[in-house]
C-alpha cells in the first residue's frame, strides 16, 4: 500500500480537492493518541493508494499541535508521495509552505489551486517556468470545479520523482555551519535509508524545529548527538542572533526572485468587490449588528419559515398515511396486539417523532455552510474577538460556540482548532449551553402547544438564555484558570459563492449523522420505553402503574417548585440524557400519543403555560447528552472537568427554570 | 511608531517584531517579516481585532500584537 499525502495552507482548497480525488471513498478517524481529524480516502483511479489529509498548516516549524501533526507525519512516515496544494491566488505565503516542503525532499507535486481566481485578478502565472525553479510538477487546477485534477492522477500513476531536496541559498555563515552538521549527519549509518534531504535536516536543527530534533534523536547516537549539539551551541553563541529571520527572509526573499519571473500581473490587483463587502460586512457600527440579522435570519429560515413547514409534511405523513398503512398490513399479517402495539406505539410513534425535525436540522446546517463557505464566518471570527477577549476566549472560539447551536458534540470537537489549552477547556465547558437542534425538537412542541403568538421569539429568548449562561460561565471561569489566551490570527479570504455540491454535501452529512443517531439510539429507546410503558413486576399493566411510572414518579419530586412534577416529565428528562430529541418521543409513548400533534394537546392538560416555559428552560440548560458528555471527556481529557460539567449545568437549569416558572406565574 | 498608531490605508515597512519567540515565529512564517510592506486595512472599534494586509492577503489579529510591531512609515 502506498501513502500518498495532501498538504497546504489553511483556506488554499484541501478539502476540495480531497473531495474532487476520492468522491465517498473517505474515512475520517483520530491522529494516533491525539484527538486531531485525520481524513484517508482512496482514489478510484489509483488502486492500492492510500490518500491522507494532512491539517491545513502554514508552515513546519511547527508551533500548534496540527503542525507538529503534520511535521510529524512527514518526517517519520515518509509518505509515497507529497500532493502540495497550493492557493494561486495568494501564491507568495503558500510557496513558503511549498518551498519549505520541497526542501525536505520527499516525492512531491504542487497543485496550483483556485487558478480562475487568480486570473480574475488579472495574474498569469508561467506553470512550465515555476515547474522548472521548483523543480517539482506544476499542476493548474480548480479543485473547487473539479477541473484540472486529471493531469496530476497521471502524474501519481506513473510516480513522482524522488528529489534530492530544493537548494535555496542561505547566508554563507548558515551554510557553513549547515555543512557542518551535514557531514555529521552522514557519517551516521542510518543516512542510506534515509528519505528526507540531509540539508534540510540540517537547517531544521540548526533552527531548533522540535519535531526534527526528536526525530534525529531517535535516529542517531547519542555521541553524534551530542557533536550536532555542540555545532549548534557555538553558532548560536557567535552568530545567532536572528538567525530564524535570516532563514525565513532568505525564503522570501528567494521566493520574491521565483514570482518576478513567473507571475505577471495584466491589471491592477483586484480585492476591490471583497474589500467593498468587507466595508459594509466589518464596519465598525453595523458589523456587529449585521452579523446579529445574519444570525437572526438563519433561525427565521430553519424555524418559522422553510423548516417548519416540511417538518409539517413529514409530520402529517408519519401520523396519517403511514401509521395506517402499518396498522391494517400488521391485521392482514394476524399479528398479535401486542406486536401491533410495539411497532405504532413504540416504533413508530419514536422515530416519526424525531424524522420530522430533519428538514429543519438540515436547513440550519445548510445556512451555517453557506456563512461558512462564503468567508462570512471568518469575519464573524473577527468581529466577535474584542467581545470573546473580555470573557477570556478568541474570536475563533466563537465558531465552535456557533456549531454547538446545531450539535454540541461537533461544537465540542471544534474546539481542537483552538491554540491554547485553556481556550479549549473553557470553549468545551460553555458549548453545551448552546442550544443544540436536538434541544429544538423540545421547543417546538411545546412552542406550538402553548403559545400561539410569539413563536419565533420564545425559540429567540430561549437561544438567547442558552449564549448568555455560556458567556456568564466563561467569565466566572476566567476568575479561576489562569489567563494564557493564544494569539489571535485569522486569515481573512476574499469573499466567493459557495458551491452548490459542497453545501450539499455538508448538509446531507448532519442530517445523515442525525437520522443515524434517531436510528439507533432512538429505536433501542423506543422498544426500551415501550416495554418499561407496558410492563411492571407483574407483567403487562397499564401505563400508570408501568416501570417507567414508577421511575418517573421516583424523580418527579425534583421538579416539583418547577411546576411539573408528573412522572411523565420526569422520564422525558431522564431519557433526554441519553439523547436530548428523546425527550419529545418519551412523551410521546408517556402520555399514549400517536404523534406530535395530539401530543401538544394532551400537554397542553399537563402543564400550565409557566410549567410549560419553565420546562423548556430547563430543557435548554440541564445536563447535555450522553454522547456530548462522552465528547467532552475525550476532548479535555479530564473525567474531574466533565463531571463538573454535568452538575454545574443541572444546578443552573434548576435555578433558572425556577425563576422562568415564578415569572410565568406572574404573566399568567 | 508601532503598527497599532497606524492610519488605515497608509502604507508602511515593518522594522522589528518585539514579540514572544512562538508568535514572532508564526508571524514571520505567515511572511511578516522586518523588510515587509504592511497596511492597516481596518480597525475594530474598541479597540478590537485589526485587519493588516501583507504579501497579498489579509489576515486579522489583535491590538496587542499590533503594538509589538515597530513600523515605520513609507
Amino acid at each position: 500500500m502506498k501513502t500518498i499525502a495532501l498538504a497546504g495552507n489553511p483556506n488554499a482548497g484541501k478539502t476540495s480537492l480531497f473531495n474532487v480525488l476520492t468522491g465517498t471513498r473517505q474515512y475520517v478517524g483520530n491522529w494516533a493518541g491525539v484527538t486531531v481529524e485525520k481524513k484517508e480516502g482512496w482514489i478510484k483511479e489509483l488502486p492500492g493508494n492510500v490518500i491522507v489529509d494532512l491539517p491545513g498548516i502554514y508552515s513546519l516549524s511547527a508551533q500548534s499541535l496540527e503542525e507538529k501533526l503534520a511535521t510529524a507525519y512527514l518526517l517519520e512516515e515518509s509518505p509515497g508521495a507529497l500532493i502540495n496544494i497550493v492557493d494561486a491566488s495568494n501564491l507568495e505565503r503558500n510557496l513558503y509552505f511549498t518551498v519549505q516542503l520541497l526542501e525536505m525532499g520527499l516525492p512531491s507535486v504542487v497543485a496550483l489551486n483556485m487558478i480562475d481566481v487568480a486570473e480574475g485578478r488579472g495574474l498569469h502565472i508561467d506553470g512550465s517556468r515555476l515547474e522548472q525553479r521548483l523543480g517539482a510538477p506544476v499542476v493548474p487546477m480548480v479543485a473547487r470545479k473539479a477541473k484540472g485534477h486529471e493531469r496530476l492522477l497521471e502524474l501519481l500513476k506513473n510516480g513522482l520523482d524522488t528529489s534530492s531536496g530544493l537548494f535555496i541559498p542561505y547566508p554563507d555563515d548558515i551554510e557553513a555551519a549547515v555543512r557542518e552538521i551535514s557531514q555529521l549527519l552522514d557519517s551516521d549509518e542510518t543516512t542510506a535509508n534515509r528519505r528526507h534531504s540531509t540539508r534540510w535536516l540540517a537547517l531544521s536543527w540548526l533552527e531548533g524545529n522540535e519535531t526534527v530534533e526528536h526525530t534525529i534523536r531517535s535516529e542517531v547516537t547519542p555521541e553524534l548527538m551530542g557533536r550536532m549539539a555542540a555545532v549548534r551551541a557555538s553558532f548560536v553563541a557567535t552568530q545567532g542572533e536572528n538567525l530564524d529571520q535570516r532563514i525565513r527572509n532568505a525564503r522570501y526573499d528567494w521566493i520574491g526572485v521565483l514570482l518576478a519571473e513567473c507571475v505577471s500581473q495584466n491589471n491592477a490587483v483586484n480585492r476591490s468587490l471583497s474589500d467593498r463587502i468587507d466595508t459594509l460586512i466589518l464596519n465598525k457600527w453595523l458589523g456587529i449588528p449585521i452579523f446579529l440579522a445574519f444570525m437572526y435570519l438563519v433561525f427565521q429560515v430553519t424555524f418559522s419559515w422553510v423548516g417548519t413547514s416540511l417538518s409539517d409534511l413529514i409530520d402529517t405523513f408519519f401520523s396519517g398515511p403511514l401509521t395506517d398503512w402499518v396498522q391494517s398490513a400488521l391485521t392482514w399479517l394476524n399479528s398479535p396486539d401486542w406486536f401491533r402495539a410495539l411497532v405504532v406505539d413504540g416504533i413508530l410513534a419514536g422515530v416519526g417523532g424525531v424524522l420530522v425535525f430533519v428538514p429543519q436540522i438540515g436547513i440550519l446546517f445548510l445556512c451555517l455552510s453557506f456563512l461558512e463557505d462564503s468567508g462570512y464566518m471568518a469575519r464573524a471570527a473577527v468581529l466577535m474577538d474584542r467581545f470573546m477577549s473580555t470573557i477570556g476566549l478568541n474570536g475563533k472560539a466563537f465558531i465552535p460556540l456557533i456549531l454547538g447551536f446545531g450539535c454540541n458534540v461537533p461544537a465540542i470537537m471544534a474546539t481542537r482548532t483552538l491554540e491554547d489549552q485553556r481556550g479549549r477547556m473553557v470553549t468545551a465547558f460553555i458549548s453545551p449551553f448552546m442550544s443544540c437542534s436536538a434541544r429544538l425538537s423540545v421547543y417546538s412542541l411545546f412552542v406550538s402547544a402553548f403559545f400561539d403568538s410569539g413563536k419565533a421569539t420564545i425559540v429567540f429568548l430561549l437561544y438567547l438564555t442558552g449564549i448568555v449562561m455560556a458567556i456568564g460561565t466563561a467569565f466566572v471561569l476566567k476568575k479561576f484558570l489562569s489567563d494564557d489566551e493564544g494569539v489571535f490570527l485569522m486569515e481573512l479570504p476574499p469573499y466567493r459563492a459557495p458551491m452548490f455540491k459542497s453545501l450539499m454535501l455538508n448538509t446531507w452529512d448532519k442530517a445523515r449523522g442525525f437520522v443515524r443517531k434517531a436510528g439507533t439510539i432512538i429505536f433501542g429507546m423506543s422498544v426500551l420505553l415501550w416495554f418499561l410503558g407496558n410492563f411492571s413486576f407483574s407483567g403487562m399493566s397499564p401505563m400508570d402503574s408501568s416501570f417507567l411510572a414508577q421511575i418517573g414518579g421516583f424523580i418527579a419530586p425534583v421538579f416539583a417548585l418547577l411546576g411539573f412534577a408528573s412522572w411523565q416529565a420526569g422520564v422525558s428528562l431522564l431519557t433526554g440524557f441519553l439523547a436530548k430529541e428523546v425527550v419529545v418521543s418519551t412523551m410521546a409513548i408517556a402520555y399514549a400519543s400517536g404523534d406530535t400533534g395530539s401530543l401538544g394537546t394532551v400537554l397542553q392538560g399537563m402543564f400550565t403555560p409557566a410549567a410549560a416555559l419553565g420546562f423548556l428552560f430547563f430543557v435548554l440548560l440541564y445536563t447535555p447528552c450522553v454522547s456530548t458528555v462522552a465528547m467532552m471527556k475525550r476532548e479535555t481529557g479530564s473525567w474531574k472537568w466533565t463531571l463538573a460539567s454535568v452538575a454545574y449545568s443541572f444546578g443552573v437549569a434548576w435555578i433558572v427554570a425556577y425563576g422562568v416558572y415564578r415569572l410565568g406565574l406572574v404573566i399568567w | 511608531m508601532r503598527l497599532s498608531e497606524c492610519k488605515e490605508g497608509i502604507k508602511a515597512v515593518v522594522k522589528d517584531l518585539f514579540m514572544n519567540e512562538s508568535i514572532r515565529k508564526r508571524m514571520m512564517d505567515l511572511g511578516l517579516l522586518p523588510g515587509t510592506e504592511v497596511s492597516v486595512v481596518r480597525k475594530a472599534p474598541f479597540g478590537g481585532p485589526l485587519v493588516v494586509q501583507f504579501r497579498g492577503y489579509q489576515i486579522s489579529f489583535r491590538l496587542s500584537e499590533a503594538k509589538q510591531i515597530a513600523i515605520e512609515a513609507c
